[in-house]
């Protein structure tokens, strides 16, 4: 048993088209990084390269190619290989054929059974399908002693139950300079890569209170810090020490029949001045770890969907 | 010295099955074929380490297997069923221990035997794929940790989760994709869970094992590497073709001696 059958002799020169699908390629990947008119450029070097790659390496090997071959050799090829070849000329229409039409066939087939499949698996993910956007009711405002952070747990998505429970540190501002209520409430996962960032100051375990699925514990942090990879924020959010790339999620808030609200999930870049008074740069919401302003921003093309 | 005729029977009612078999499938000529192949004399240990991951992978595949029987993955009881495999089920401790325990061993030797084809020069003409395939194995490998690691739902298992996941954001364009698909909601949730079981015992294991099967075809058809300090080269007969690009010298031809 030899493998020596499998392989046909290089017998062509160097061909350039390989460097120029290689360029297509290098040009795709800069493209990504500079401009999509490059990617597209790029991936059209690629396939005119390819194919025409392609149709070389074929070509030498290739029946139709054959004569032409041997008139440029002056050679006769030996009388097994031209009859071999003449028989396979001989049913080329009708194998050709039923070569193209299995291939093809088979091709659809294949693809209307993977298509669809891929797509169930994958779109799901980035409609925002199944994302339950309902308001959580946090219960009375008296429990949001003024000037005073609450630790805030509450069920996300009644569907999912107690795994959705998240936290969120609310301050109750008083009335804003309009004298409109104000409450600074911030989100607790860090935006270094989601760990549970904690207050820094002492829990008033004894006067917490609960309102249905909320759970309500007064602080008195002096900033937030994070177990995981030490970053470290101020009580606005703003990063003040540690990896995190912005400030802290945030949610909107309203208030309805004297309770408050919790509105939509946002992502800030820095917040300037403090409490009432603060002024938040606000973005959708993003990935922890994702820049939302300055040029890296561009980095990173999607929100989180069905935010 | 001639066998006695009883001897010959024996012999031949023990082979019957075999060559019953070799007749109607030509399997049992295979499997010699499989396995006794030439390989250069001076092969040494370092070139088991191949061999020792994929028996850390078969492992890993019979465990998992049937670690899936008893394994609950939604939310609600994803951990108290881990945590009856370990305490409860007859013998649970111990395959759970064997996969929790082989999945680093099975990394481990993965590592290692990259190692050994570096240093060893393997990766060079003519098994520049076998490397391609090893690296696609590695990654794929580590996806299984990767997905096995939030199966236990446990503190550690979902905050390692969030972090990767969005570790997997953090990368240029095509990161919030990532890690918005491996997520599939707003949060980590029952969805993340039941995907990423999906993705543990049957798209990355199956996507492994065709990986595994190229693998081991070209380990097959191109032989393995001699040492580098070998004074011969091993391996099926070479084609006569000459390797494309100008790269005569740089392959061993095999001696008399080892070719077959
Ligand atoms: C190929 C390499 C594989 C690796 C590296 C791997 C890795 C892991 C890891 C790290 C865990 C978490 C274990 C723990 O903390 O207890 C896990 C759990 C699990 N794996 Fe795998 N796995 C592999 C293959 C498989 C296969 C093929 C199956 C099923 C067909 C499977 C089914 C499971 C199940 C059911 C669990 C949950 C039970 C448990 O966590 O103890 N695994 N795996
Ligand atoms: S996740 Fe908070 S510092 Fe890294």
């Amino acid at each position: 048993m030899t493998d020596a059958a499998d392989n046909e002799e290089e017998t062509r020169g160097h061909s350039l088209w390989p460097i120029g699908f290689a360029i297509g390629v290098a040009c795709i990947l800069i493209g990504l990084v500079v401009s999509w008119p490059a990617v597209l450029l790029g991936a059209a070097i690629t396939i005119v390269s390819g194919v025409l790659w392609i149709r070389e390496a074929a070509g030498t090997h290739g029946p139709v190619d054959f004569a032409a071959g041997d008139a440029l050799d002056g050679g006769t090829p030996s009388p097994a290989l031209a009859a071999a070849e003449g028989q396979h000329l001989e049913t080329h229409g009708r194998a050709g054929f039923l070569t193209l039409a299995t291939i093809g066939l088979g091709g659809v087939i294949g693809a209307a059974v993977t298509l669809p499949s891929i797509g169930f698996a994958v779109l799901p993910s980035f409609t925002g399908e199944g994302i339950e956007t309902n308001p959580v009711d946090l219960g009375p405002l008296e429990n949001f002693p003024e000037g005073m952070f609450v630790i805030t747990t509450f069920i996300g998505s009644k569907d999912q139950g107690e795994v959705s429970r998240r936290t969120a540190y609310i301050r109750n501002n008083g009335l804003s300079a309009a004298n409109d209520p104000s409450f600074t409430i911030i989100y607790s996962r860090c935006v270094h890569l989601g760990c549970p960032v904690q207050p820094n100051g002492p829990k008033f375990e004894d006067k917490m209170v609960t309102y249905r699925d909320v759970t309500l514990t007064p602080v008195q942090p002096a900033g937030f810090g994070c177990p995981c990879h030490g970053g470290a924020y101020d009580t606005e959010g703003n990063r003040t020490a540690g990896p995190p790339v912005r400030s802290l999620d945030r949610y909107a808030f309203s208030i309805v029949d004297g309770n408050l609200v919790l509105g939509k999930h946002f992502s800030v870049g820095t917040v300037e001045g403090t409490a009432a008074d603060a002024k938040i740069s606000r973005y959708g919401q993003a990935y922890p770890g994702v820049h939302v302003d300055g040029l890296e921003r561009w980095l990173y093309p999607i929100p989180v969907p069905g935010a | 010295m001639a066998k006695s005729a009883r001897q010959a029977q024996i012999e031949k009612a023990a082979l019957y099955p075999l060559d019953w078999t070799e007749e109607r499938t030509g399997l049992v000529g295979y499997t010699k074929w499989f396995l006794f192949r030439h390989v250069p004399r001076d092969v040494n240990w370092m070139q088991t380490l191949g061999a020792a991951t994929l028996t850390a992978f078969l492992v890993q595949a019979i465990t998992g297997v049937f670690l899936a029987m008893y394994y609950k993955p939604d939310p609600n009881s994803a951990y108290e069923s881990i945590q009856n495999i370990s305490n409860e089920v007859t013998l649970g401790w111990l395959v759970r221990g064997m996969h929790k325990w082989g999945a680093s061993l099975f990394i481990i030797l993965m590592f290692l035997h990259m190692a050994r084809t570096f240093l060893f020069g393997a990766y060079k003409y003519p098994r520049e794929l076998n490397w391609v395939i090893g690296v696609l194995l590695l990654v794929a490998g580590m996806a299984e940790g990767f997905t096995g690691y939030l199966l236990p739902w446990d503190q550690t298992a979902y905050w390692a989760t969030v972090v990767g996941i969005n570790i997997n954001a953090t990368a240029p364009f095509a990161g919030p994709f990532i890690a918005q698909f491996l997520q599939g909601g707003a949060q980590i949730g029952p969805d993340t869970l039941a995907k990423f079981y999906s993705l543990h015992m049957l798209v990355i294991p199956g996507g492994i094992m065709a990986m595994i099967g190229l693998h081991m075809y070209l380990v097959l058809r191109l032989g393995v590497t001699s040492p580098p300090w070998s004074k011969t080269a091993a391996g099926r007969p070479r084609p006569d073709a000459e390797p494309t690009g100008d790269r005569t010298g740089l392959t061993r031809e095999p001696s008399s001696e080892e070719t077959s």
